[in-house]
């Protein structure tokens, strides 16, 4: 979640020569194979695929699909939704980013789990609900007539759903940490309130927030489920396009040039946001999260307080609310109990067998993730100047590739290139776990670095003086230090492997499916059965994925006094 | 900060962790044991997600012919052509079950499948055969694509339900009907198929305008247009689905009537019955196939009398071999539609791309 993280510097430190260059470029070469084989390779064979017809490059589609107007449209309308998404997620977040930074009031740490849980879900079953909620008979409907279903705002709202806790943990999580006693003493200095947040916070979130903020829109931008369901036949972004016409409409070459123009404007993106991420890299004064939080004080303090929980409350509890009411909308759970019936033979299986299937491939996803994404931190902890440091910065935007690319990209791409042995992987259980993988190791990543990088390098240099190995450094100063990022790391990749579903349903075995696939094939049958366990195994999912962000909260309030504790 | 124990937790959880992989990859290995079929006792079926069976029904088979069948569901109907054409080279399996009349052409030009006459074939209803010079694809079933309409909200507006394309463009049924895309629906394409072959080359296009300027809404996805908008499902009912006329299947009242709890005794859905258009879904022995006899007997068992009756009940879908019975709950509360339009697969390979083109220029732009 937290792809945005605050990284603060530790104090300067003085750097040891070239030997460790070489055992980090070591390191990277598992991560980097890892990427080359099971995400490089298969994109690059289907847009190849799509590019070279009977042996001859076909660059000239570029232009011919460029110049569609159909193309351009959905060129146009994903940038624009994408901006206008994330100008709204940070209208409505930060203003809870601040509340969960810097009020204390009970539930607090149930509610950063709450609003956690949509970022994980699949967006399947969030279209569902979405549509339940701005739709006819929906909440507002039923007070102001007012339905949302077929405008693009159902769109933006449902994005602001998935993204909240982006905003909220990435900035929120710096501004908890900012010392409030510097605000204060520009006031008392004599500066308006207003003037003290612009001249003294402002500048210190800017960089948070700008980061938050290109997060929001590279998702948003490549926004996929959420457009397709609630967006109708009307909206289309890049990525439903691609969709639709390498599964549906069978135009690879077209698909192929869409996914070039993706990829360039993720690279993009993501080339702007490790710039932004350095230029936060800048030391602030922080103090501990626990220490600037207190209970709202004042008329206007609560009305913001209420404000805050009042629209998380419309905008993300009641979407899942509406989940969890149609799923109890038979006598005696009774859609909780077909689950464990294999009555249809859709599944072979009882649906319920569904649960056990996610839990399983989400641990080898999150062993694989933690495996490959902590190898990855640990090669990226040491920032260099010079070209091994941007030979490194550019491997740490690498890895954030796959979280803008296409599923169906991937998927069509592991079908075609892992055909082979001695990578013919295409019927074994382990596709999907890899496949899941792939977005987890940036969680991974992202949660451990700071973590890393804020581990004192002398106590490193003083443990190598004392004789200790590499390995023994790594096991006796940094493992201690980092135990709890790993744990809540691999509780990402965990939340984020279970609700995977775009890759996952592609290459999902029917007699093992997952539960967000378990959840689309009820969803794609007639009858009232199916229509409810599809809502009752979407509350499974959904409390899993709580349960699982719930642990994560204890851990991270632990982790916090751990990090802070150095500066 | 306890290191040790903290280190030990840690040594346990990579412990665990590997053993629990361990014990992961030996239930993988067992489990898809024999999984390319080079084995020649292992013949594995590709379809789509809705492909579903009686398990006693294909073991059966596998007791009887002596092959283990491993069956991989590749994705929706649309995907799961994609995705054989995609890896024809090195196909997935060696039979592939599930292509329909309106994506044949894709598969045959493709080369996807190689010559087979199943034995028995002679048996299946004649208006069904297609390819009869090189048997590259054996029917298996049909459907009809039909508009649904919802009991309840027409005799509460003591109306009567449409029963034909014409009806629906008449004023009374104005703002009442959602369909789904026909550029990435099945059913949305064989409604815009229905309407091509009633009105023909020159006179689809003006009955969609017609339909367009009568209300008609058009949703991305079955799911969607059948669970949300259509107020006669048991999915429509909850989401409070405003549409009474939907387009789906011939088959979906009786799936209305037995997904119930109670089951209602009759179903609250009907079909109209001069608005179908009729979908055939064949299967091949895959070009390249690695187990070809096993394949060869596999296409025998499905046009077998056997898999024939399992048929209806698990993917609502109708036999397409002679004598083949048709459960009671089937026929009472959907039967097939008595004059369904058809074209030939020829037909929508010339004209299918062409169609949905205009088709989206002209109904959602």
């Amino acid at each position: 979640m937290d792809l945005a993280r605050t990284e603060v510097a530790p104090p300067a430190r003085p750097r040891s020569p070239h030997r460790g260059s070489v055992a980090r470029l070591g390191l990277m070469a598992v991560p980097v194979a890892f990427f080359g084989v099971f995400f490089a390779y298969p994109v690059v064979a289907i847009t190849v695929r799509g590019l070279k017809v009977d042996g001859v490059w076909r660059f000239g589609r570029i232009g011919d699909v460029l110049a569609q107007p159909d193309i351009r449209h959905v060129l146009w309308f994903t940038t624009w939704q994408a901006l206008a998404s994330t100008a709204l997620t940070l209208l409505i977040a930060l203003p809870g980013a601040y509340v969960f930074a810097r009020f204390e009031f009970r539930g607090k740490q149930i509610l950063r789990a709450v609003v956690t849980v949509p970022f994980v879900l699949p967006t399947v079953v969030v279209g569902t609900a979405f549509l339940a909620l701005l739709g006819r008979g929906g909440l507002l409907d039923e007070l102001w007539g007012v339905r949302l279903d077929t405008t693009v705002w159902a769109i933006l709202l449902a994005h602001v759903f998935f993204n909240y806790a982006v905003v909220v943990r990435t900035v929120g999580g710096l501004w908890a940490q900012l010392d409030p006693r510097q605000e204060e003493a520009a006031r008392m200095l004599g500066a308006s309130r207003f003037t003290a947040w612009r001249t003294v916070t402002l500048p210190a979130l800017g960089p948070a927030v700008a980061a938050a903020a290109l997060m929001v829109f590279l998702f948003t931008f490549t926004s996929f489920g959420v457009v397709q369901i609630l967006g109708g036949p009307t909206f289309s972004t890049l990525e439903v396009e691609i969709y639709r016409q390498t599964s549906e409409i069978f135009d690879l070459s077209t698909a192929a040039v869409l996914t070039l123009v993706q990829f360039a404007a993720v690279g993009a993106i993501l080339a702007v946001h490790a710039r932004t991420v350095r230029r936060r890299e800048t030391a602030l004064r922080l103090v501990d999260a626990g220490a600037t939080a207190r209970r709202p004080r004042g008329a206007g303090q609560w009305a913001l307080l209420a404000g805050v929980l009042g629209s998380i409350a419309v905008l993300l509890v009641l979407p899942l609310a509406v989940l969890v009411e149609r799923s109890l909308d038979a006598p005696g759970f009774g859609y909780y109990k077909a689950l464990t019936r294999n009555e249809g033979s859709l599944f072979l299986v009882p649906p319920i067998e569904a649960v056990g299937n996610s839990l399983r491939y989400a641990f080898a996803a999150t062993a694989i993730a933690l495996l490959i994404g902590g190898l990855a931190a640990a090669a990226l902890t040491r920032r260099d100047a010079g070209r091994l440091g941007r030979l490194v910065r550019g491997f740490d935007a690498l890895l954030m590739l796959p979280l803008g690319v296409s599923a169906v990209t991937v998927g069509f791409g592991f079908l075609i290139a892992l055909d082979e042995p001695p990578l013919d992987l295409r019927s074994t259980w382990i596709l999907v776990p890899l496949a899941q993988a792939l977005v987890g190791v940036p969680f991974v990543v992202r949660t451990m670095l700071p973590v890393l990088r804020a581990v004192d390098g002398r106590l490193r240099e003083a443990a190598a003086v004392l004789g200790a190995s590499p390995w023994r450094v790594w096991r006796e100063v940094d493992l201690p230090m980092v135990r709890r990022a790993l744990l809540i790391a691999a509780g990402f990749a965990f939340a984020v492997s279970l609700g995977e579903f775009g890759a996952t349903v592609f290459i999902a075995r029917p007699d093992n499916p997952t539960l967000p696939v378990a959840v689309a094939r009820l969803l794609g049958r007639a009858g009232e059965l199916n229509y409810g366990q599809a809502m009752a195994l979407s509350t499974i999912l959904m409390l899993v994925c709580a349960v699982s962000l719930l642990v994560l909260e204890r851990l991270r309030t632990g982790l916090r006094s751990d990090r802070t504790g150095e500066f | 900060m306890s290191t040790i124990s903290g280190t030990k937790k840690i040594t346990a959880v990579v412990v665990a962790t590997g053993l629990g992989l361990a014990v992961l990859s030996a239930c993988g290995s067992s489990d898809s044991g024999g999984e390319d079929g080079s084995g020649s006792k292992t013949v594995t079926l590709v379809s789509h997600d809705s492909f579903a069976y009686t398990k006693d029904v294909l073991k059966a088979f596998e007791k009887e012919s002596g092959y283990k069948v491993r069956v991989l569901k590749d994705g929706d109907a649309g995907q799961a052509v994609n995705k054989a054409i995609l890896t024809k080279d090195n196909p997935q399996g060696d039979v592939f079950f599930g292509v329909d009349n309106t994506l044949l052409s894709r598969a045959l030009d493709n080369g996807l499948f190689q010559s087979y006459e199943a034995e028995g074939a002679d048996g299946i209803q004649a208006q069904y055969r297609v390819d009869q010079d090189k048997h590259r694809v054996t029917p298996i079933d049909s459907g009809d694509i039909c508009v649904n309409y919802d009991k309840a909200w027409f005799s509460a507006h003591k109306l009567t339900p449409p029963t034909s394309f014409d009806d629906l463009i008449k004023p009374e049924y104005k703002d009442l009907l959602v369909t789904e895309n026909a550029s990435t629906s099945s059913p949305g394409l064989g409604f815009l198929l229905g309407t091509a072959a009633k009105y023909g080359d020159d006179g689809w296009e003006g009955y969609w305008k017609k339909l367009k300027a009568n209300g008609v809404k058009v949703v991305d996805g079955w799911e969607q247009a059948y669970n949300e908008e259509f107020s006669g499902s048991a999915g429509g009912k909850k989401a409070k689905g405003e549409r009474p006329l939907v387009v789906s299947y011939a088959s979906s009242p009786p799936a209305e009537v037995i997904y119930a709890d109670p089951k209602p005794r009759t179903a609250p859905t009907g079909v109209a019955d001069g608005t179908c258009f009729r979908q055939v879904e064949y299967a091949g022995l895959l070009s390249n196939a690695k187990n070809t006899e096993g394949g060869k007997a596999l296409i025998d068992f499905l046009i077998g009398r056997q898999f024939q009756e399992d048929m209806p009940l698990n993917m609502f879908v109708y036999p397409v071999v002679e004598g083949a019975k048709v459960p009671d709950a089937f026929t009472q509360y959907g039967p097939a539609a008595a004059d369904p339009e058809t074209l030939a697969p020829a037909r929508i390979a010339d004209n299918r791309d062409e169609w949905v083109k205009s088709w989206t220029s002209l109904v959602l732009k």
